[in-house]
């Protein structure tokens, strides 16, 4: 570990690093992706506070587990397909 | 050499800050410095200077952007007062935790209430600990000549920390005195280009200013600022010869008057130690061995130099301009025989 003699002065650390903490383990509620009603739509990835959905191509994958807080904000705005949503919450450890 | 013209303490300052010609400066006015802002504007108005100058909502917002622009790798100043320096209060640790060396004039003046706009210290006082170097100036002459020197003790390398430079509202703000300015090309050469280190404009090497740094870490960093602060000491000294080659005026830690074989010793700061002198004078007049110490570097204190200088006086007296109520007691207090 560095010490005080090592560390940039003033905290300075490079760009991004906080993808390199795993900040999800907070998370009380977990998000669970039901693949078959989801339409494509982008809207979990874009109302997500903490870019924990990741996307490729255009197109939806897993969740980020390391970075979602578990908030509930994309099962929440997730329009899902006939009425089925493509995202549920799910207690954590259960 | 320069000029020698009389000037308000403000005008002082707003000069030095022509000529130092900061690239960004964020303020907000208040009584007693209004006045050296005022006049920058307009050096900023008249194309004098290349300075962005900022006009914001509160010193709050002031400091901040400080903070922001000398992030960016800009080279900051800005002046306060009182209830400014109050409300900057938050975002002085965070200049001073991020290590950027903005330098401020803070013109004393009394904090509320009751409402006075006059000066006494306990908006220095109070910054006290916020990690700033403070530099304490007794009249025009030195504030302008400190606030030069900070430039300089702020950004070395073995500092890099915000710098505050004191001078009294209006005794020394608003009075005129004849003083000696530096011409333009001496002070340019004398502060040098700013070198910024991570600036956040340098788009190709990206950086995080401010992250979450929890208990394993957080010592460390601190101890880096008081080693910081450790080293400004030698550093004003340094700065000071330096600045005595191109000014013929030198400076110290402190300045002690007529302090060598004192029996009573007075430590006071700032103008009033102006007038101490003249009545250091007339008890020496009369045979009572009087000296004064006056400081000059107030953060980080100079301890064993001051003990050491004061080390021969029987009677040692601290005059606060400024009452804070309750950690004076009357049994500190001492009277002079009366000649
Ligand atoms: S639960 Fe919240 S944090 Fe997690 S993926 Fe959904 S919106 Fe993002
Ligand atoms: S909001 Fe729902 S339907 Fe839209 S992409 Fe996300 S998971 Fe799929």
């Amino acid at each position: 570990m560095k010490g005080w003699r090592e560390l940039e002065i003033g905290a300075i650390t490079e760009a991004g690093s906080a993808d390199s903490y795993n900040t999800g383990s907070w998370r009380a509620f977990r998000p669970r992706w039901i693949e078959e009603n989801c339409i494509q739509c982008l809207f979990c990835w874009i109302y997500c506070p903490d870019s924990a959905i990741t996307v490729k191509d255009g197109k939806r994958g897993e969740f980020d587990y390391n970075h979602c807080k578990g908030c509930g904000i994309c099962a929440m705005e997730c329009p899902g397909k006939k009425g089925k949503k493509a995202i549920v919450m799910e207690e954590e450890g259960k | 050499m320069g000029k020698k013209l009389a000037v308000t303490g403000n005008q002082a300052i707003a000069e030095a800050m022509r000529q130092i010609n900061p690239d960004v400066c964020a303020a907000y006015p208040i009584t007693p410095s209004t006045e050296v802002m005022q006049r920058f504007a307009s050096f900023v108005a008249n194309g004098k200077v290349d300075t962005e100058l900022v006009t914001v909502e509160s010193e709050h917002s002031a400091m901040s952007a400080c903070i922001g622009a000398s992030a960016a790798g800009g080279r900051v100043m800005t002046a306060t007062s009182s209830q400014g320096l109050a409300l900057m209060w938050e975002m002085l640790h965070i200049a001073s935790g991020m290590r950027l060396p903005v330098v401020m004039t803070l013109v004393n003046r009394a904090l509320s209430a009751p409402i006075n706009i006059h000066g006494d210290h306990s908006d220095g006082m109070g910054a006290r600990d916020c990690g700033w170097i403070q530099l304490w100036s007794e009249n025009a002459q030195e504030a302008y000549d400190n606030l030069i020197q900070a430039i300089r003790i702020a950004e070395h390398d073995d500092v890099r920390l915000p710098a505050m430079v004191c001078m009294d509202g209006f005794i020394i703000s608003h009075s005129i005195e004849s003083m000696e300015f530096l011409s333009d090309d001496v002070v340019k050469e004398f502060i040098g280009e700013f070198k910024p280190k991570n600036p956040l404009l340098d788009v190709n090497n990206p950086v995080t200013y401010g992250p979450l740094v929890l208990p394993d870490f957080f010592m460390e960093f601190k101890r880096q600022q008081h080693e910081a602060m450790l080293n400004a000491k030698d550093v004003v000294l340094q700065v000071a010869k330096e600045f005595e080659k191109v000014s013929g005026r030198s400076y110290g830690l402190f300045e002690e008057y007529r302090l060598d074989d004192a029996e009573i010793a007075i430590v006071v700061l700032n103008s009033a130690a102006g007038t101490c002198k003249d009545v250091v004078d007339e008890y020496r007049d009369r045979g009572i061995k009087v000296g004064l110490l006056k400081p000059r570097l107030f953060r980080p204190f100079p301890y064993k130099e001051v003990a050491d200088a004061l080390s021969g006086a029987k009677v040692i007296g601290a005059y606060l301009t400024g009452l804070t109520p309750l950690v004076v007691s009357d049994q500190c207090t001492w009277r002079l025989p009366q000649p």
